[in-house]
């Protein structure tokens, strides 16, 4: 053990107590874990003073992710030299990312800093499954940004992230397939943020679920060109006036959907169509008749017997009856079943 | 001193100077909304950003301090949308039934959407819904209308150290609540009512009592009396728009005349009798009978304080009830048999700067042979509304005296209405009785001064006492821990729970946060009253000719049998709550 007393028979001793916390999202915000740290409830103090001047019980605090301490042992075991020889110009060493969603290989993965996206998500991920597209990768936990297909080939560290409009934040990355729908995907982070922001400054409080309200809004097919510019101005003014790093960044998902898929947001509420059919109100769920062989597989997944066709012939979906659930989608083998224009 | 620029305005200030104090000095006007100085300083309203250049984001101006050099801009572009967004989203979650609101008029939030030009909510979405706790005898929480700016929160948890309430939940679903979401009633509450003086909107508020009090005015069976406290005459004047701390007594008496009170009397008279009682409590306690120190009993918030907090140090509180109690149990009996009035038929109202004198006239033991001492209590703020609903023109009132005998009062009993009064006032019978002499240096400067907590040794009749006052909980109770580590050796002990004393009650006129963070409203009303005492012919409480008579008449001597029955209280121990 290198803690404890008289370290490896040294004078030296250093005790590291563990504290618990309750499991608030926001506590991962350094200020609102001292406080939690404290015993009081976590939510974020503001700053200045820095913990590295008044932190933990009003003291000098280094607080920082497990992460950065365990790079620390590395650089006094190899140096600084070494270390820095190691990532971009800007952003040393190297990251792990928690490689999830729509990718062959999911697990934690450390790479160099200045990797693309490409090479985790193809060369380590093993690329996408089920012979799907990329559509998005999402970086950084439910406040990071979305990034499109045209980012692929993008060094990542923490500028060239914030530069697309996403982040580093806490390592994660989800891969996402052209079945998903990015609206509903803003939608579905903005939900977590909203329930999971301690409530302390306004914007968090309340102008996250404003947001959500418009998203559900939009998703529900009663989106109106208004609500895609009220959408991006309060997305904005709650990333510019929020106290902490969950506020300033709960809008992410929003405003990189926004800015990369502007064109579903559209179409949900011009067209009313959500091409993915991820958003129920819009779905619109219909068999293609000229690629239909009629194996019939799709009558046994569906739950509510919506589909009617004889094995052999023409398979046909009474929309009265589909409750969008997309299990024959996913069970054509010959990728027969689709959005349809809503009538 | 530190140069720095706001708004193209050269300013100087302190050192620690904060940017938004900077911005007064510079007149530019900040709006703020849960910044309330020492009390709340959370910066998380967001309506006092600011950009600060070379930084990014908006820099928060109510707690930031000013730096040399900086350069700063309250209303550019950018700040001016992202304030005005924060104000949409508030009041996107708050009632807009302003029209019957109790705030109305006076609300921080409706003034803040007056300032920044709100013409219509943009975000509009759901707003929360919370059940009005409506249990207390003293507050109503109607957290509908809570905006979350937690200065509530300061007053109850910075400010007194009780801690009744704090903030519950997260997110959207956050709000201001009570261990497990219980009522005020049934929690830690004292009932001091600094969070209504706290609250910007009308989310907390006295329970009104109005109404009954009206209904027994039209009543041709029920003779009514009204009294009024020292701090209300120098505090009610401001709900008309007079200056902080005026002196509106002969106007009040006009305006309660006119109300269809059948009497109008003064609870100084009232306080002249405490003041009797009290100080001879005291000589006998410094004589050996009674527990050393002693200390007051006049305020309710700090005598259920004391019950719920130090059961066990009761006997140190004066068995005295406090003045308008007392004064309602000699109306109701030397009173009654005066003018022969079945003292069934009197209504005693009290006009208090208080919420807690409501809880206090409903205690078991205000009472005598079946007659509650005092049936309602009005706040200052109440009595200004039924004056504005009886058309009463205040302002162009002329003044007139309180009704003989019962409104003849000393300046001893005026200076009751600030901390250190009570204090000063048996002080001055109590040197009186044990120099068996009538004493000219009355006024007792050294307690004077403007601090939570004042500690004095002072000579009377020959013996050296030692005192202390405490104004606020959050000093009440670092004065009973040295009380109840035996760490004290005061004598006599003055508490009252509000910091400043009755001035700065929680039923007074409440002042918006900028007035607070600016002026000095204590100082203002303590010093009309110390205006008072002065003018008074008579300034000692023992030497009113009223009291002397009715003590001649009916109870014989201070501390008799009889007094004890009518003008004596007890205390019991009160639960704590548990989780």
């Amino acid at each position: 053990m290198n803690i404890g007393q008289n370290i490896l028979g040294t004078n030296f001793s250093f005790d590291v107590e563990i504290r618990l916390g309750a499991g608030a999202f926001v506590c991962g915000e350094e200020t609102a874990l001292i406080e939690s740290v404290e015993g009081k409830r976590g939510q974020p103090r503001l700053k200045p003073p820095y913990p590295a001047h008044r932190g933990l019980w009003e003291k000098p605090t280094l607080i920082n992710n497990v992460e950065t301490y365990a790079n620390v042992t590395r650089i006094i075991n190899n140096g600084a030299d070494w270390y820095a020889s190691i990532g971009t110009e800007t952003s040393k060493g190297t990251k792990v990312f928690a490689l999830g969603g729509n990718v062959n290989n999911v697990g934690l993965v450390e790479v160099p800093m200045g990797t693309t996206l490409r090479e985790i998500i193809y060369d380590i991920g093993g690329g996408i499954p089920n012979g799907r597209e990329f559509k998005a990768a999402q970086t950084g936990g439910p406040s990071g940004g979305c990034i499109p297909k045209e980012h692929l080939d993008t060094k990542i560290d923490y500028e060239s992230l914030a530069e697309i409009g996403s982040m580093m934040g806490s390592g994660g990355l989800i891969v996402m397939d052209d079945t998903k729908c990015m609206v509903n995907i803003a939608k579905f982070y903005l939900d977590f943020t909203v329930s999971e922001s301690c409530g302390k400054c306004t914007p968090c409080r309340i102008g996250t679920k404003r947001l959500h309200e418009m998203l559900e809004k939009i998703c529900n097919g009663k989106g109106t060109e208004e609500d895609l510019e009220k959408l991006e101005k309060l997305a904005l003014n709650i990333k510019n006036a929020s106290v902490c790093g969950l506020g300033q960044s709960a809008p992410n998902p929003v405003l990189s959907t926004m800015r990369y898929f502007k064109e579903e947001y559209v179409k949900h509420i011009t067209a009313k169509e959500c091409e993915a059919m991820e958003c129920k109100a819009l779905a619109k769920i219909v068999i293609n008749q000229e690629v239909c062989r009629g194996c019939h597989l799709c009558t046994k997944v569906c739950p509510v017997d919506a589909i009617s066709g004889e094995p052999g012939q023409k398979h046909e979906i009474d929309q009265s009856k589909c409750i969008k659930c997309r299990s024959c989608v996913q069970k054509c083998p010959f990728r027969a079943i689709g959005a349809g224009k809503q009538a | 001193m530190i140069n720095l620029t706001i708004d193209e305005t050269q300013v100087e200030v302190k050192e620690g100077t904060t940017i938004l104090e900077a911005a007064r000095k510079a007149g530019i006007d900040i709006p703020t909304l849960c910044y309330l100085k020492e009390i709340n300083e959370i910066g998380d309203c967001r309506m006092c950003i600011v950009e600060v250049e070379g930084r990014r984001g908006f820099a928060t101006s109510c707690v930031q301090k000013a730096e040399e050099g900086m350069v700063v801009h309250t209303n550019t572009p950018a700040v001016l949308e992202a304030r005005k967004t924060m104000l949409d989203l508030i009041l996107s979650n708050h009632p807009k039934d302003c029209l019957t609101c109790i705030r109305s008029g006076n609300c921080e939030l409706q003034a803040l959407a007056i300032k920044l030009n709100v013409e219509h909510i943009e975000y509009e979405g759901e707003r929360k819904k919370h059940e009005v706790d409506e249990k207390s005898p003293a507050i109503v929480r109607d957290f509908d209308k809570c905006i979350l700016c937690r200065r509530c929160v300061g007053a109850c948890k910075r400010m007194q150290q009780i801690g009744a309430i704090d903030c519950m939940n997260r997110g959207f679903e956050s709000c201001v609540s009570t261990a497990e979401d219980n009522s005020l009633a049934d929690v830690d509450c004292t009932y001091c009512g600094q969070c209504i003086s706290a609250c910007p909107t009308g989310a907390l508020h006295e329970k009104d009592n109005t109404l009954e009090v009206l209904a027994k005015l039209k009543d041709p069976e029920v003779y009514t009396v009204v009294q009024t406290a020292p701090a209300v005459r120098v505090a009610l004047g401001e709900e008309f728009g007079n200056k902080i701390g005026t002196n509106v007594k002969g106007q009040m008496v006009t305006a309660l005349k006119r109300l269809g009170f059948d009497k109008v009397f003064d609870t100084n008279t009232g306080a002249d009798f405490t003041i009797m009682e009290e100080a001879t409590e005291f000589i006998q306690r410094l004589n050996g009978v009674g527990t050393l120190p002693m200390i007051t009993s006049c305020c309710p918030a700090w005598v259920r304080f004391a019950e719920k907090n130090y059961p066990d140090q009761l006997e140190h509180l004066s068995t005295c009830k406090s003045p308008h109690q007392m004064f309602g149990a000699i109306i109701k009996s030397y009173y009654a048999k005066k003018i022969r009035i079945d003292p069934e038929k009197i209504y005693v109202v009290s006009v208090m700067p208080c919420v807690a004198k409501k809880y206090e006239c409903t205690r078991e033991e205000m009472e005598q042979e079946n007659l509650r001492d005092v049936d309602a209590v009005i706040t200052t703020r109440e009595l200004a509304r039924m004056i504005k609903q009886a058309n009463i023109e205040f302002n162009d009132l002329e003044d007139s005296e309180f009704d003989h005998p019962m409104g003849d009062a000393t300046g001893a009993a005026a200076i009751f209405g600030t901390t250190g009064g009570v204090m000063e006032a048996a002080l001055r019978t109590a040197a009186d009785i044990l120099d068996k002499r009538d004493l000219e240096a009355i006024e007792y400067q050294a307690i004077r001064r403007d601090q939570g907590i004042k500690r004095a040794i002072l000579t009377i009749g020959g013996k050296e006492i030692h005192i202390v006052i405490a104004s606020g909980l959050k000093n009440a109770r670092t004065i009973m821990e040295e009380i109840k580590r035996g760490k004290a050796d005061y004598q006599f002990v003055e508490i009252m729970a509000c910091p400043g004393g009755c001035v700065m009650g929680g039923g007074q006129p409440i002042k918006s946060a900028k007035i607070r963070n600016t002026v000095n409203v204590r100082k203002l009303r303590a010093d009309s009253i110390y205006t008072i005492d002065e003018k008074s012919v008579i300034r000692k409480s023992h030497q009113n000719p009223i009291l002397q008579r009715i003590y001649r008449e009916f109870f014989k001597e201070a501390g008799s049998e009889l007094a004890h029955e009518y003008l004596h209280t007890n205390y019991k121990k009160e639960e704590k709550y548990k989780i």
